[in-house]
């Protein structure tokens, strides 16, 4: 065999070895509309808490419940359009959408943040919601970074950004909101617009 | 010669290059993600693991899925090693040129 032969085995070895074990056909778009669902929400919640309560939030009162529906409105629109975004991507790219590497992708990001999640709702329960932005952002940033080691590297940086606006949040809780809109609105489109030129525009 | 020695001719093909080198960064792979990521056929795919198999480079284990026979494919000890041996004489071998 010559040597171009070799040269050509160990290209299809590290492809082979990256195809298999990283699911590589998350959206772009699907960042940056989730980015702009949370804005949005954001500011259908300032404005519920703001209108309505003047400034304070209540527990268990109507506000609350209306806020709660809206964050429980962000995920589900974030999850659907992503879900349907990435499904397109992957039959562009001949990919599969449930292999095995998207299997170990979506449940090693869903491990930290359902445990987060049900964390955060027993912490609502007992009254305690001063750290909810803090633990979301922390708990996504985890998330993030321990699914990362299944898809493209990029998704780390992003996880890491949200656990240190994470800590800060939890360090500065009255900016809470405002870090909260930066970790989810503006992160994700700035990720998002990165992640589509750097891998959807080019093909 | 002794760039040569380390070139293990049970690897000497892409399929058995691929079959390696997807096991080597997976737990394990079934019959059909092989077959779908290296585009063989069912008799070509087969062939190849009986050979990393008979060298005692891949384990293979056979169970049920419900009711479909499920074959899995992981590396063992000594084909790591021998893989890694593979692949690093091919690149001493192109960095010689």
């Amino acid at each position: 065999m010559e040597s171009k032969d070799y040269l050509k085995d160990i290209s299809e070895i590290k492809d082979l070895m990256n195809k298999s074990s990283r699911f590589i056909s998350l959206s772009g778009i699907s960042g940056i509309l989730a980015g702009i669902y949370a804005l949005i929400g954001a500011a259908i919640a300032y404005w519920l808490v703001t209108e309505y309560s003047s400034g304070i939030l209540i527990l268990n009162g109507k506000i609350f419940r209306l806020v709660m529906l809206d964050l429980f409105l962000i995920a589900l629109f974030s999850v659907v359009t992503g879900i349907i975004l990435t499904t397109r991507k992957a039959k562009k790219n001949g990919a599969n959408i449930w292999d095995t590497s998207s299997r170990r992708l979506v449940i090693n990001f869903l491990i930290p943040l359902v445990a987060g999640g049900i964390y955060i709702l027993v912490i609502l329960n007992q009254q305690k919601y001063g750290q909810t932005g803090a633990l979301m952002l922390l708990f996504y940033g985890l998330a993030l970074v321990n699914a990362s080691k299944y898809s493209i590297g990029d998704i780390r940086y992003l996880g890491f950004i949200q656990i240190i606006l994470g800590l800060i949040c939890a360090w500065l809780p009255g900016y809470g909101f405002w870090l909260w809109v930066f970790g989810f609105g503006f992160m994700h489109i700035i990720y998002g617009t990165w992640m589509h030129f750097k891998y959807d525009v080019k093909k | 010669m002794s760039i040569i020695t380390n070139i293990n001719k049970a690897f000497d093909h892409r399929i058995r290059l691929g079959i390696m080198s997807i096991l080597m960064v997976n737990e394990y792979a079934d019959f059909k993600m092989l077959k779908e990521l290296l585009g063989a056929t069912d008799g070509n795919l087969a062939s190849h693991t009986k050979a990393l198999e008979k060298a005692e480079y891949i384990k293979v284990e056979k169970q049920f899925i419900g009711r479909k026979p499920n074959t899995r494919y992981s590396t063992t000890k000594l084909g790591e090693i021998e893989f890694k041996k593979h692949i690093n004489a091919l690149e001493k071998l192109i960095n010689k040129q």
